[in-house]
């Protein structure tokens, strides 16, 4: 398998990286303080290739405690809010858009 | 049902012993992701958008009460209460950690269910007919040969890393309910024309990213040379079969680019080479396979008990037996299809509430069997007709009775957006949306059957190709747009459906269909003319005007 490292890094604007948690799949992101948090607000932001590049090899190192990290985009909001910058990160972030349990 | 041995109890058990010591070694940092990530498809563990994802196998959907009791404790204790049933008998949960995952299976290993070859590139398990064994006019109960196939094929070693996965399924009945031609070998039950029983073998088949219809690779395999036969097609196919671009991988790429008459020749002559192997079944080995199954004690009872002539007074029962009772091969009985697509809910769900009530019921009145069906419903397999007013009742407090069997709301739907890390667009959305739509259970019945099967991408867990109408969710510049197809079919006359236009966006998507279910209303000869039968006979031009005149 190709290592998100060896792929070509695009990024258009603001971007974050996250991954799932190892031990129960739970959808974390890269944080400023070098580790994981399951809050997107917590996430840091990169904002060209090579910031992009680093925060992922820094993610990348960590295979016990994430799986498959790769880049995302965001929206950086005014006060610095953070919003997902797609409808997949959104339903990661948010959950699944319907009721989880069937109508009976 | 079939009666495990002590053989199949200790490989399971041995099965989650390693999966326990490999999970400990990938959360200790032995395993790297790379190392893990086989070992865990292996055993049914995907990683989805939210979780992991456990996906575990119901050979050929069969299932007893007990095992269905088990799937609802895993629902209850491991997931979140639900659980969602596929287009390939499988059940998944959704929300399952890993370090709970020997756990999960060491309880399903209790009642024989496990999760082996659920997923990676092997021999998946083996589908069939939901009406095997109880349909009338069946050749034999295709679970027998379902079963010799699981044997086989399960840890087979020199079929564990084939190019891509790899999927079996069998009908014995003349009305295919198993979509054997969309799978990479599909395999009829049927008599020669001296009288022998032996199998129509078609190989090739599948949907994705580029469909095909299967094709007849041997229109008549004895079935003492089933597994040999088979064999060397897996054999041609492992080593013909492109390891160098996934999409190119599976067996139906090489089917279409030799042709079916060479790559029948190649399959020819490895299996005349291999001559009279120890695959050869012999009568014993076939008749010990069967006579693990057991059926149940049935009793003389009259065509029409009066329980049932009471019970035709009260129309939403009438609708019901009407929707979702069909014919049992033993007067007196019947087969109950359990719809679980209600107004509004995700096609194929149940909770572990209704599973467990379900395994009651199927003790009370269905010899503790339920089936699975590759349309996401489930059956009870014997009811006698007597009890079915007591058992509609019942199910309809449980929320399983919803008369729309085969109609326009009995959607098949992958999961999408909402779970998968491979879809591109929502699934379960549309059909909640189309299910209110055609919620009213007269209309629905005026249009008759009616198949709508939606895919949240290309890889098509949905079936779309082969959904009377199929919707495709595919992703233009971020937003969702849904790709609508027509005329298509999974059952012996399989058809891919046409598509009808340009794609259209999330929220016209129920418009769309609305549209189209009307054109179809108008243009119909008669009222018995089915909406796929109409495509056939008109083409989608009318269906295309109609749908893209005012957009």
């Amino acid at each position: 398998m190709t290592s998100p490292l060896q792929q070509k890094i695009r990024i258009t604007g603001p971007s974050i990286v996250t991954a799932n948690r190892t031990i129960d799949g739970a959808v974390i992101y890269r944080n400023r303080a070098s580790g994981w948090s399951t809050d997107l607000s917590d996430a840091a932001i990169v904002r060209n290739a090579d910031e992009a590049r680093a925060l992922l090899a820094e993610a990348v190192a960590d295979d016990v405690g994430a799986v498959g990290p790769y880049i995302a985009p965001v929206d950086v909001k005014e006060g610095g809010r953070i919003k997902p910058g797609n409808l997949r990160e959104h339903i990661r972030q948010s959950g699944v858009t319907i009721d989880l349990l069937p109508v009976s | 049902m079939y009666a495990y041995d002590e053989l199949d109890r200790t490989l399971l058990n041995e099965r989650v012993e390693e999966f326990r010591d490999q999970v400990r070694r990938r959360l200790s940092g032995e395993l790297t992701e790379d190392e893990f990530k086989m070992l865990r498809l292996q055993n049914g563990v995907y990683l989805q958008l939210h979780a992991y994802m456990f996906r575990v196998a119901i050979p050929y959907g069969t299932l007893s009460s007990n095992q269905l009791r088990q799937l609802a404790h895993v629902a209850r204790k491991y997931d979140r209460g639900y659980g969602h049933f596929t287009t390939r008998q499988n059940i998944q949960f959704n929300w399952i950690k890993l370090a709970e995952q020997p756990d999960a299976l060491a309880d399903l290993a209790e009642v024989g269910i496990h999760a082996m070859q659920t997923s990676g590139n092997n021999t998946r398990n083996v589908t069939s007919d939901q009406w095997a064994g109880v349909a009338p006019g069946e050749i034999e109960d295709p679970r027998i040969w379902s079963e010799i196939l699981r044997q086989y094929t399960t840890l087979h070693p020199e079929f564990s890393f084939l190019p891509r996965k790899f999927k079996f399924a069998i009908t014995a009945s003349a009305h295919d309910r198993a979509a054997i031609k969309i799978h990479d070998i599909g395999l009829r039950l049927h008599r020669n024309a001296e009288g022998e029983a032996g199998f129509e073998v078609l190989v090739g088949g599948g949907l994705g990213r580029t469909p095909f219809i299967g094709k007849t690779i041997k229109p008549f395999v004895h079935g003492r040379d089933l597994l040999s036969y088979v064999e060397a097609i897996l054999r041609v196919y492992n080593q013909y079969g492109r390891r160098d671009n996934i999409y190119k991988a599976r067996i139906k790429i090489l089917v279409h680019e030799l042709g079916i008459e060479k790559f029948a020749a190649e399959v020819e002559e490895e299996w005349r080479a291999m001559g009279d192997t120890a695959l050869t079944l012999d009568d014993a080995t076939i008749e010990e396979i069967r006579s693990r199954f057991t059926y149940p004690a049935y009793e003389k009872l009259p065509h029409v008990p009066d329980e049932l002539k009471k019970a035709a007074a009260d129309p939403l029962f009438e609708r019901w037996r009407r929707n979702s009772v069909f014919t049992h091969k033993v007067q007196g009985y019947a087969i109950v299809t359990l719809s679980l697509k209600p107004v509004g809910g995700p096609p194929g769900d149940a909770t572990a509430d209704q599973m467990d009530a379900l395994a009651d019921l199927a003790d009370k009145y269905s010899f503790g069997e339920i089936r699975v069906g590759h349309e996401q419903n489930l059956a009870l397999p014997h009811v006698a007709k007597r009890d079915l007013p007591a058992l509609w009742s019942a199910l309809d407090k449980l929320g399983l009775a919803t008369p729309n069997v085969n109609l326009v709301s009995d959607i098949i739907a992958c999961p999408g957006l909402d779970y998968c890390s491979l879809a591109n667009a929502r699934s379960i959305p549309i059909a909640q949306e189309l299910t209110r739509r055609f919620a009213n259970p007269d209309t629905a019945e005026l249009i008759g059957r009616l198949h709508i099967n939606i895919s949240g991408c290309i890889n098509a867990c949905g079936h779309h190709h082969v959904g009377h109408i199929g919707i495709l969710g595919v992703e233009k510049n971020g937003e969702e747009f849904y790709q609508i197809t027509i005329g298509g079919r999974a059952d012996e006359n399989a058809e891919l459906g046409a598509l009808i236009g340009p794609a259209v966006p999330y929220g016209e998507v129920a418009d769309v269909i609305e549209d189209i279910v009307e054109a179809y209303l108008a243009l119909r000869e008669r009222p018995d003319e089915l909406f796929v039968d109409a495509v056939k006979r008109l083409g989608v031009e009318p269906f295309r005007e109609r749908v893209y005149a005012t957009r």
